[in-house]
């Protein structure tokens, strides 16, 4: 039997959350994204889960990692200031590849902007907002509905490839009502725990990149730290080899699971000749502006834009002459869609301000670019 | 040839680490000695001792001992240990941190950790000034002392750590120096015990780079000149500010029982779930 709830965005992530074994959140309160703390403040100690009002979000960052290595699936929620308060601890986060979720429900930006507009400013803090080299994974939500399920995926990936796991919302997701529908069989994935403390090597350089990680009071006595580490954890900061191992490995573990972390969803696309790239709130637009037109245009929804879907995209806008991103920002996704696809005309519908672009305002874009 | 007698420390170690990074005449060797002695004199299960430390000399200590650690980033320990000791509530959490680590980059962390009364213990060792980096003034430096960022002299008045932690809530609060191992064991011994948040300020010699900017180029002539300047807070109540300056009052701060962070989620969790907070509950799929 599956239920059916009339909710908010921001709820249906915390209800996402407790669905996917999150036990542990520590936040601080930012607009739009207040509503995830408030509804786990509420719901975590019915389920024997922990919430902690940190003093910042620099603290909230900390504090989930540490709840992670405390053997609880742990999160918080932020919106655009706190993510960049975040960035160094998200950083100490990948180093340590300990399994995190972030959620971000984006805002006008930079600096504190437009708190209760919606914006898809952080995408690239997402991708490089912590100083290194690093592949983060990052899921955008375009309905109350994926909001909740991609909470839940967000929970699983980081689970299982121990890396922290972005939630790209908006305030528009956030803050809107819808019906989502849960079902009673959904997959969880628990956190694998090593099989014993002989010869386990916590950093260990295995074939698939992501060794089993113990909780701390399981006995396995394990040092973890930021600085270049070798496979048992110790520092080694002067051997380039030792740094060159570990980060590359920190980077093909995703890199090398691309077929199965990305995640697009497209229609027409095959014989249009103009393609939308979009992902997130703008998407819902998008979808209705190609309903619309009796011109041959199709869309293409990222669901997960980091890792960057290379490969769907390419396949997808093959036969299109002309690609056009739509997105809430002045640019970013763009950049990559014009890396992808080198030799295409790839356009921009970069809206600012805080209002969706509206199905015209697309379709108006398109009779610029000339589809037929 | 007699057989070499092992110090009864050693099983704690990793030895495998060895040799540490510190420099001759540290006083971070004598500070970890009187950890273990009182982590004994506690009876602490050490299995069950998780540790935590930021960036500095100080938070290179959890790494030569044998327990889970972890090395955080600058300033960030007390936070990471509030969600480490959060979601494992039977974790004996200690983090080791120091003057510029704590009261510097990380003063908002270690005045909240305080306010909570979360039970953790944190020995913060003060050597006044950034070693690591080479000698830089640190938030406790003292006034008119020397560093390669105040190459002419400090003009900073120092926090007063144990006085500040206890103003900020910490139900155990103490300062004791690298000469009064005795009662510093004995104080890191009542901060274990203590259920609540415990902060064990330790002021030290760091020969290197202290010392060498302010002419005291011996960890001996260092030791001195701390306890020359040391009197105790049972005396010091009775003085004036002002035959105060330049002393280290060593002795409690705070020593009283108050409500703990982690106990009153455990009383909400048992009101609204009945049961106490899950424990590992990461390794579950069905919870």
């Amino acid at each position: 039997m599956s239920e059916e709830f009339f909710i908010q965005g921001n709820e249906a992530c915390a209800k996402g959350a407790i669905t996917a074994g999150c036990r542990f959140f520590a936040g601080y309160p930012i607009t739009p994204s207040t509503e995830v703390a408030e509804t786990l403040a509420r719901d975590l100690p019915k389920v024997g889960g922990s919430f902690v009002q940190m003093e910042d979000e620099i603290g909230s960052a900390g504090a989930i990692i540490g709840g992670s290595w405390g053997g609880a699936k742990s999160m918080t929620a932020t919106s655009g200031p706190g993510i960049s308060l975040m960035q160094e601890n998200i950083g100490y986060a990948f180093m340590t590849e300990t399994p995190i979720v972030i959620v971000d429900v984006q805002r006008g930006s930079p600096s504190t902007a437009q708190p209760t507009m919606a914006a898809q400013g952080d995408m690239m803090q997402a991708r490089w907002g912590s100083h290194g080299d690093y592949e983060p994974i990052a899921l955008s939500p375009s309905s109350v509905q994926e909001f909740f399920d991609f909470t839940i995926r967000a929970f699983n990936l980081s689970e299982e490839y121990r890396v922290p796991v972005f939630v790209m919302a908006d305030e528009v997701i956030g803050h809107m009502r819808e019906k989502i529908v849960v079902s009673d069989d959904i997959e969880i994935v628990a956190r694998k725990r090593p099989e014993s403390s002989d010869n386990y090597l916590p950093f260990e350089n295995i074939e698939n990149g992501t060794t089993p990680m113990p909780a701390f009071g399981d006995g396995f006595n394990i040092h973890v730290t930021g600085l270049t580490h070798d496979e048992r954890g110790y520092p080694d900061t002067n051997d380039p080899e030792t740094h060159d191992k570990l980060i590359q490995r920190i980077c093909d573990k995703i890199l090398n699971n691309k077929d199965k972390i990305c995640s697009v969803q497209s229609k027409n696309c095959e014989d249009a000749d103009v393609v939308i790239v979009s992902y997130g709130a703008p998407v819902r637009s998008v979808v209705e502006a190609v309903n619309k037109t009796d011109k041959k245009v199709g869309y293409i929804k990222i669901d997960t834009p980091w890792p960057f879907p290379d490969e769907q995209i390419k396949q997808l806008c093959k036969n299109a002459s002309d690609v056009l991103v739509v997105e809430m920002n002045l640019g970013q996704m763009y950049y990559e869609v014009e890396r992808v696809l080198k030799d295409s005309n790839v356009h921009l519908l970069g809206k600012i301000g805080g209002l969706l672009p509206t199905p015209d305002e697309i379709l108006d874009e398109i009779d610029k670019i000339g589809g037929n | 040839m007699s057989q070499e007698k092992q110090n009864r420390f050693i099983p704690y170690l990793r030895e495998d680490r060895l040799p540490h990074i510190f420099c001759p005449g540290c006083g971070n060797g004598a500070i970890i000695n009187a950890f273990l002695a009182a982590m004994q004199k506690a009876q602490m299960d050490f299995d069950n001792i998780a540790m935590v430390s930021g960036i500095g000399c100080s938070s290179r200590i959890p790494g030569y001992l044998k327990c889970d650690s972890l090395h955080t980033t600058h300033g960030r320990a007390l936070s990471f240990a509030t969600g480490l000791k959060t979601a494992n509530k039977d974790l004996d959490v200690v983090v080791f941190t120091g003057d510029g680590d704590a009261a510097s980059i990380g003063g908002n962390h270690l005045i909240h950790a305080a306010r909570r009364n979360i039970n953790l213990t944190v020995i913060c060792i003060n050597n006044n000034i950034y070693g690591m980096t080479g000698g830089q003034i640190s938030p406790t430096s003292p006034k008119g002392s020397f560093g390669s960022t105040a190459p002419y002299g400090n003009q900073d008045t120092p926090f007063k750590l144990a006085e500040l932690v206890a103003a900020a809530g910490a139900s155990y609060s103490a300062r004791w120096t690298t000469v009064q191992i005795e009662n510093l064991v004995t104080s890191i011994k009542d901060g274990l015990k203590n259920p609540g948040f415990s902060f064990i300020e330790v002021a030290t010699q760091c020969p290197t780079y202290f010392g060498r900017k302010n002419k005291l180029r011996t960890p001996t002539a260092m030791a001195a000149v701390m306890k020359a300047n040391t009197v105790f807070k049972s005396a010091a109540d009775r003085m004036k500010p002002k035959d105060l300056e330049g002393k280290i009052v060593v002795g409690e701060f705070a020593n009283h029982t108050r409500d703990e962070f982690t106990e009153n989620i455990d009383k909400i969790s048992v009101e609204k779930s009945g049961k106490k907070t899950l424990i590992n509950s990461a390794y579950e799929s069905e919870l």
